[in-house]
């Protein structure tokens, strides 16, 4: 039973962390926005998110709040903390690091 | 790898912690809110709302499991958890109260009896002696060429004492029989004289007072003594008023200066009263040969054991060089802490307690373990439908671990409670000369030990099954019967595996029961050398003030002997200075005459005793030859004596010894020459496991003066009697007293009780590793049982089958005996093979059986394959009547 492979691990902490940079937004905004700008090649399902956001919130990167969404429902909005900006600049550095280095050899390979 | 800033989401674990409700709303709302929008969404792109919601559902894979991780991201908190883990244990153990009595109960009495034992083992064996520096305190035995135990004379510790560059300080004492008379009953007392710096060596603090000091031990000083707080409570009703205050003992008068601490328990709990050892005015002082002094030291800061024993060793060597005569039979003192000279026999035999004790247990546990496989196997469906939900078998091993701790702690609880009580029995059955009584308590070691005992027994008992359900296969248990053959192989096995294990502990147990049984029986067969029954003793001490002349005391003893001959029911009656079996060891050196031995160091050595005439034929001691002592033989005529049978056969194997003459050392420096006129059997001095002891009797008219004090201060009456000896006790005292009132009578006990004393320990011992065993054997059918009637139930089908195909009752009967022979055969060998290499530890204990005895060994095996044979006979039983039409209709 174990989950399956939505992305690379760790790789949806830091797509949750960049989407949440620009606004404060509750669970199903970001899985839209997630899917938008994913497009299909990172499956994200709904179910893998919201782990992930009460992981982020238990660990201080996130923390969240009950607001009132533009159809006037109680949603739990989602913002980064400071914790959590700085985080996602090492996050996202690792990231570009480890994607270069991987793009890298990969092209190694091909020559 | 993530810097978490863990104080910053404090608050939010509280909250997770707290407000439990809470959150868990706010968790079910969020899902909601994104549920609700998903299907807004699908709504818009024309779905009806059924499909909706479902494809909805679909994009979450699996709700239930997301919240379940949702939650698990805040079940950081172990507290929660465990909580939540405690309270749903709790529910699952009330609903089982069979169960749960029956698991809480042998918990209960299986630590219980660990923590009783234990505590025993800890305050007696374990912890320091409650004296100050007790780390470095030794005790000194001397050692000759013929003893492993031997006393100082006082030059040669006073020299010892002044040579010595390792010890700080070295103390000796004497023991000391003393009548108390003057105000109340007289009354005999055992009393120690001991060096005046003893006291302050052990770093002892008196309860009333003060305890004995330096200044005490001069010459000059007034006569001082200390009592124990046994007979300060007893003899003075605790009257806190009672320094000052004179006492007359032995006819001499000794102020009292102090009460000691209750715990003190120094040589043993029987002495009850001490004065100070004035060396220089001793009446053994100038005769150095005379050793009868027990002496413990005080290392220096710094030394260890080995070298003070270097030390001891190079002294006593320089001793025996200087003075060969009186030293020649001297080799190198031994030392010992000081505990374990207190605690002596007792060591073995409390550790042999543990191991049986803890192997109960462990069976106990066992049983446990494979009740829980059995519920745990009926509760598969139940963790297949949590797995499904999103349960983590960590989870679900930690909820069963919770289950089991609960019941262990439980358990402990209540074994704790148990072992306040069971304490109190031990000390109560346990024989009279156990060490340290008073010190045994429970302490903190003691909870920290049943706690951990308690958390190890949960944790084994409940791992087993938990580590069971590893396999589980969700989907087929689910789906179909519940019965995957694989894993239900596999419990079985663990079931098997586990009663094997049972068996041989049990096995091992047994075989040590066995053996002590064994041992018991063939010492009660050891002839003690006299006849014990009807037999009436009775310990006197003479005021020496009185009796400083052999003519005094022979006339004192000849009208008491005619005063008790004539109380109705006495048959006869007699005196001697030691009796058998009482332990006491008083021993003489001798030469033959015309047979001059090479060496000092080869000088014979027989015990000695004095006795008045009549005293074979009252102890019913068999006279092989010559002749008994009569009136004639007195202090003006020929010196003779009576030889017994073992000193006979060593030294005239083939001649009669009868008109020999010996050189005895039973008087100071001088010898006597005396005549061996008789040949008496043998007695047992100290326990029925000695082998013969060389002894020669002589007629206490023929008494020395030099000897007088020694005999006078400890005498024994015998009395045969018709009939029951005890209720004569009181007549023979009261012709004691009428004679004279300064004489005071004590230990009133038959030979029978003096017997039985001298094998309490071993009975003790016996009955404990009895109680152990008949548990384990319990225990250990019990499991068998168990396994074997489960097996039957789950196999109930296959039975059936067999059954319904034509096997006969005896074929099914047959089936299911050898599956417990073989499971019993098993454990035998085991249990065997670790007995073999575990009885051997407990040689010490054992008498006349090897510890791998054959015949035992193959009895106890005898009597454990019967027992469990018939345990499982009565599932065999219930598988003959298997109906095959309700078996196979049942699934």
């Amino acid at each position: 039973m174990s989950k399956p492979k939505d992305v690379v691990q760790g790789t949806l902490d830091l797509l949750i962390l960049k989407i949440l940079a620009l606004e404060p937004m509750h669970g199903w905004a970001i899985s839209q926005r997630l899917r938008q700008v994913s497009g299909d090649v990172l499956q994200v399902s709904d179910g893998s998110l919201y782990p992930a956001l009460h992981k982020l919130e238990q660990e201080g990167w996130i923390k969240a709040e009950w607001k009132a969404t533009e159809n006037n429902r109680r949603a739990k909005f989602y913002e980064l903390t400071r914790v959590g900006g700085k985080g996602l600049e090492k996050e996202a550095a690792n990231w570009n690091r480890l994607s270069t280095a991987i793009t890298h050899v990969v092209k190694l390979k091909e020559v | 790898m993530r810097p978490v800033r863990w104080f910053c989401t404090i608050p939010l674990r509280l909250r997770g912690l707290f407000r439990r409700a809470h959150v868990e709303r706010e968790l079910l709302e969020e899902f909601q809110f994104h549920l609700d929008r998903q299907i807004e969404e699908y709504i818009a792109k024309g779905f009806t709302a059924e499909e909706a919601r479902y494809a909805a559902m679909q994009t979450f894979n699996g709700m239930e499991q997301r919240k379940e991780e949702c939650r698990d991201t805040r079940r950081i908190n172990l507290i929660e958890d465990l909580i939540r883990d405690v309270r749903y244990s709790i529910r699952g153990l009330l609903k089982n109260p069979g169960f749960t009595c029956a698991a809480v109960l042998t918990l209960g009495l299986g630590i219980g009896g660990n923590t009783a034992v234990f505590t025993m083992v800890n305050s007696v064996l374990l912890r320091q002696l409650p004296f100050k520096n007790a780390e470095r305190l030794v005790w000194i035995w001397s050692t000759r060429t013929d003893r492993d135990k031997a006393f100082f004379s006082i030059l040669n510790f006073i020299d010892t004492r002044q040579r010595t560059r390792t010890l700080e300080d070295i103390a000796a004492f004497a023991n000391w029989g003393v009548n108390v008379t003057g105000e109340g009953d007289a009354e005999r007392l055992a009393g120690v004289r001991i060096s005046a710096n003893a006291f302050q060596m052990l770093g002892v603090d008196a309860a009333l007072g003060r305890m004995l000091l330096p200044s005490d031990g001069t010459p000059a000083a007034p006569q001082v003594v200390v009592l124990s707080n046994g007979l300060w409570r007893r003899r003075f009703g605790g009257d806190p008023h009672i320094l000052g205050h004179s006492l007359l003992l032995n006819g001499i008068p000794y102020t009292i200066v102090g009460v000691l601490p209750a715990q003190f328990v120094l040589p043993n709990a029987e002495v009850e009263i001490a004065s100070p050892l004035i060396f220089e005015t001793d009446s053994q002082r100038p005769n150095r040969g005379s050793n009868f002094l027990r002496t413990f030291a005080l290392l220096k800061p710094g030394v260890t054991a080995q070298q003070a024993q270097a030390e001891m060793s190079a002294i006593t060597e320089g001793l025996r060089a200087e003075y060969p005569e009186e030293n020649a039979k001297h080799t190198a003192p031994r030392i010992l802490p000081l505990r374990d000279e207190v605690t002596g026999n007792y060591r073995a035999l409390l550790w042999t307690l543990l191991g049986a004790v803890a192997i109960v247990l462990v069976i106990g546990c066992t049983n446990l373990a494979n009740m829980l496989l059995v519920r745990s196997v009926a509760r598969r469906k139940d963790f297949a439908i949590r797995t499904a939900l999103g349960g983590t078998r960590v989870r679900l091993i930690r909820e069963m671990l919770t289950a089991s701790l609960l019941l262990s702690l439980t358990g402990g609880a209540l074994g704790v409670l148990l072992a306040r009580w069971g304490v109190q029995l031990l000390i109560a059955a346990g024989p009279a000369d156990f060490p340290r009584v008073p010190e045994i308590a429970l302490d903190w070691h003691v909870l920290a030990f049943t706690v951990c005992v308690s958390v190890a027994v949960g944790g084994i008992f409940g791992l087993t099954p938990a580590l069971q359900t590893g396999g589980l296969d969700v989907n087929e248990e689910l789906k179909g019967s519940g019965k995957n053959v694989q894993d239900s192989v596999r419990g079985t096995r663990t079931r098997s595996l586990l009663v094997v294990a049972e068996v041989a502990l049990s096995l091992v147990l047994l075989i040590s029961a066995g053996l002590l049984v064994r041992s018991f029986v063939k010492l009660q067969a050891v002839a003690p050398g006299v006849d014990t029954r009807n037999l009436l003793s009775m310990r006197m001490s003479l005021p020496a003030a009185k009796y400083s002349q052999p003519e005094t005391m022979s006339t004192f003893v000849d009208r008491l002997v005619d005063r008790v001959r004539g109380i109705p029911g006495v048959r006869s009656v007699s005196l001697g200075s030691v009796l058998p079996l009482s332990g006491m060891n008083t021993r003489a050196d001798f030469t033959i005459m015309g047979r001059p031995p090479a060496t000092q160091a080869e000088v014979p050595a027989a015990q000695n005793r004095w006795i008045a005439p009549g005293y074979f034929r009252t102890m019913g001691v068999p006279l092989i030859r010559g002749r008994e002592f009569t009136e004639l033989d007195t202090g003006r005529s020929q010196p003779v004596v009576v030889i017994d049978d073992a000193l006979a056969r060593r030294y005239w194997p083939n001649e009669n010894p009868i008109g020999q003459h010996l050189a005895v050392s039973d008087a100071g420096p001088e010898r006597r020459e005396v005549e061996i006129v008789g040949v008496a059997g043998n007695v047992k001095h100290f326990n029925l496991d000695e082998p013969p002891t060389a002894t020669y009797y002589s007629p206490m008219t023929q008494v020395p003066e030099a000897a007088l004090g020694f005999l006078i201060n400890g005498l024994s009456l015998v009395v045969r009697t018709d009939t029951d000896p005890l209720p004569l006790a009181d007549p023979v005292r009261r012709q004691i007293q009428a004679l004279d009132k300064d004489v005071a009578a004590s230990s009133v006990l038959t030979m029978d009780q003096l017997l039985a004393t001298s094998v309490a320990p071993r009975r003790f011992n016996l009955l404990l590793i009895e109680i152990f065993a008949a548990a384990a054997l319990v225990l250990a059918v019990m499991g068998m049982y168990s396994v074997i009637a489960y097996s039957v139930t789950e196999r109930k089908r296959e039975i059936g089958i067999r059954i319904a195909l034509g096997a006969s009752a005896t074929a099914v009967l047959k089936q299911v005996l050898s599956e417990g022979i073989v499971l019993a055969l098993f454990g035998e060998a085991a249990g065997i093979a670790a007995a073999f290499s575990v009885t051997r530890f407990m040689s010490d204990l054992l008498y006349g059986v090897t510890p791998t005895d054959p015949f035992t060994f193959a009895s106890v095996a005898l009597l454990l394959i019967s027992t469990t044979l018939i345990a499982c006979y009565i599932p065999a039983r219930r598988a003959t009547r298997v109906d095959p039409v309700q078996a196979l209709r049942a699934e």
